[in-house]
């Protein structure tokens, strides 16, 4: 199995590091040239989404990424990952790849003050730790999407198909639990 | 709910990683920057090269100036406060401000004692010109480092000194004997466990960014591939003639550091990089204030 991990900007190493602790290899995409014909999953990690957003489109990944995630590829995005598969984001005029139905809110806690570390119940996985950095939350979904974890009313992972959205950031912690779900996702255990 | 503000301090310098933070000094400059890929700005009223060029105190910015680049862009906002000034910081909180720069660019306001960051819910980020240096202000409470460098200059000399420097001090305390790090600590004058940390992991125990004369792409690509994990610019975009297409062109150079010929497309027609003062034409050395 091999899971590309998008590696423009933000916390893409953490990711890398986690699927190393799960024996998955693991490669970054930096530009276009960096997508193989062939492999199993897509992770889009946490940083500033619209850094990330501009450069998906500067460098030309924009359409095949979105096609391949189109075409059933699993991809996991957490904080910014999620704000690009959102297709509605609340509080930005900005849509990246669009590809899951949810509403997202952009730094719905508001500013870095607003970060903060919890624990709460993820669907099928217990009990996990969440630490949220200037996050969003998923104020809405349809479509099939179901949500999987809430903290304080406020979604904060939903799944649709091969689609997976956090808005917290399982990379920062030593729970493997959600990236080990995520795998489950691509092996079609779960 | 448990809530470690260091930790998350820190974890917000991870997401910044493989960015580039920009000097703005208005609104309209934010938006320019954010539009450009910036993964953050820095509020401030003079950019380091007109703070060179005016001489006389130089204080943190205007709380309005600083709110109305926070209303204005949706990424992080950074602001500077002087050394030793934690009232200016004090303020800076209270703007909830995402990061604090406690910055040798302003004029020190104390030459004895940096700001105790632990006492602060919001992160700081400290300038440092060596390992010694970082990891006091890591110490102190801050959860980011960047390398001094010479700021407003547009010459990046010191700050790939700064930043050779760090990385040669870490590959050779990692290969200390453990015994030997008792006498290391003392030589650098910083705590025993932080040195353990970098023994074992051959890196800071936070992020760390280059910052200080980065004017184009290639001196971009150059702090990467010397092991900045990101880059600040300051006077480099504002200061040159085409600042939208520069700043875009250094957030690209960011990301494919080691694509040289993605690098020469995007370095191409950027038009007036800033001038510059090398280090030898000037007499204030911004770097040796705060050590």
């Amino acid at each position: 199995m091999r899971i590309g991990v998008l590696a423009l900007q933000g916390a893409f190493i953490e990711h890398r590091h986690m699927l190393e602790a799960l024996g998955v290899e693991s490669f970054e995409i930096r530009q276009k040239s960096h997508i193989p014909t062939a492999f199993d999953g897509l992770i889009l990690p946490g940083g500033e989404s619209t850094t990330m957003g501009k450069l998906l489109r500067e460098l030309e990944l924009f359409d095949p990424i979105q096609t391949l995630i189109k075409g059933g590829l699993p991809v996991f995005g957490t904080c910014a990952g999620l704000l690009l598969l959102a297709k509605e984001i609340a509080n930005d005029d900005k849509r990246h790849l669009a590809t899951m139905d949810i509403r997202a809110k952009r730094n719905a806690y508001g500013r870095q003050l607003g970060s903060f570390h919890t624990r709460a119940e993820f669907k099928g996985l217990g009990e996990i730790p969440m630490t949220f950095i200037r996050a969003p939350y998923v104020e809405t979904l349809w479509d099939g999407t179901e949500p999987l974890a809430e903290v304080d009313g406020k979604i904060v992972a939903a799944r649709q198909g091969r689609q997976l959205v956090t808005a917290f950031h399982p990379e920062l912690d030593d729970d493997l639990s959600v990236h080990g779900y995520f795998l489950g996702m691509v092996t079609g255990s779960e | 709910m448990q809530n470690d503000r260091s930790e998350l301090n820190r974890n917000l310098a991870q997401m910044l990683k493989g960015g580039v933070i920009m000097d703005v000094t208005t609104p309209e400059q934010a938006v320019i920057a954010e539009q450009a890929g910036a993964c953050a700005v820095m509020a401030l009223e003079r950019v380091p090269a007109d703070i060179r060029a005016a001489g006389g105190v130089s204080r943190m910015s205007d709380p309005k100036m600083i709110k109305s680049i926070q209303e204005a862009v949706t990424i992080p906002v950074m602001a500077k406060c002087r050394l030793g000034h934690f009232a200016e910081a004090q303020i800076l909180e209270a703007l909830e401000i995402d990061y604090i720069d406690e910055s040798e660019v302003l004029t020190p306001a104390d030459d004895t004692y940096h700001i105790d960051k632990t006492r602060f819910a919001v992160p700081f980020v400290c300038g440092a010109q060596n390992l010694g240096e970082a990891l006091r202000r890591i110490n102190e409470g801050a959860s980011m480092i960047r390398t001094k460098g010479e700021p407003g200059t547009g010459d990046v000399v010191q700050a790939v000194r700064h930043m050779r420097m760090m990385q040669a001090e870490l590959r050779k305390i990692q290969a200390l004997r453990t015994d030997e790090l008792y006498h290391a600590a003392k030589e650098l004058q910083v705590p025993y466990d932080l040195l353990v940390y970098v023994s074992d992991h051959g890196r800071l125990p936070v992020v760390n960014f280059a910052a200080g004369g980065i004017a184009s792409p290639a001196d971009a690509s150059l702090m990467m591939q010397l092991g900045a994990e990101g880059v600040f610019v300051g006077s480099g975009i504002f200061k040159s003639g085409d600042p939208a297409r520069r700043a875009a062109a250094i957030v690209q150079a960011t990301t494919n550091f080691t694509d040289f010929k993605l690098l020469a497309e995007i370095s191409a027609d950027l038009g007036e990089p800033m001038v510059g003062i090398n280090e030898q034409e000037i007499e204030l050395l911004m770097a040796q204030r705060g050590i």
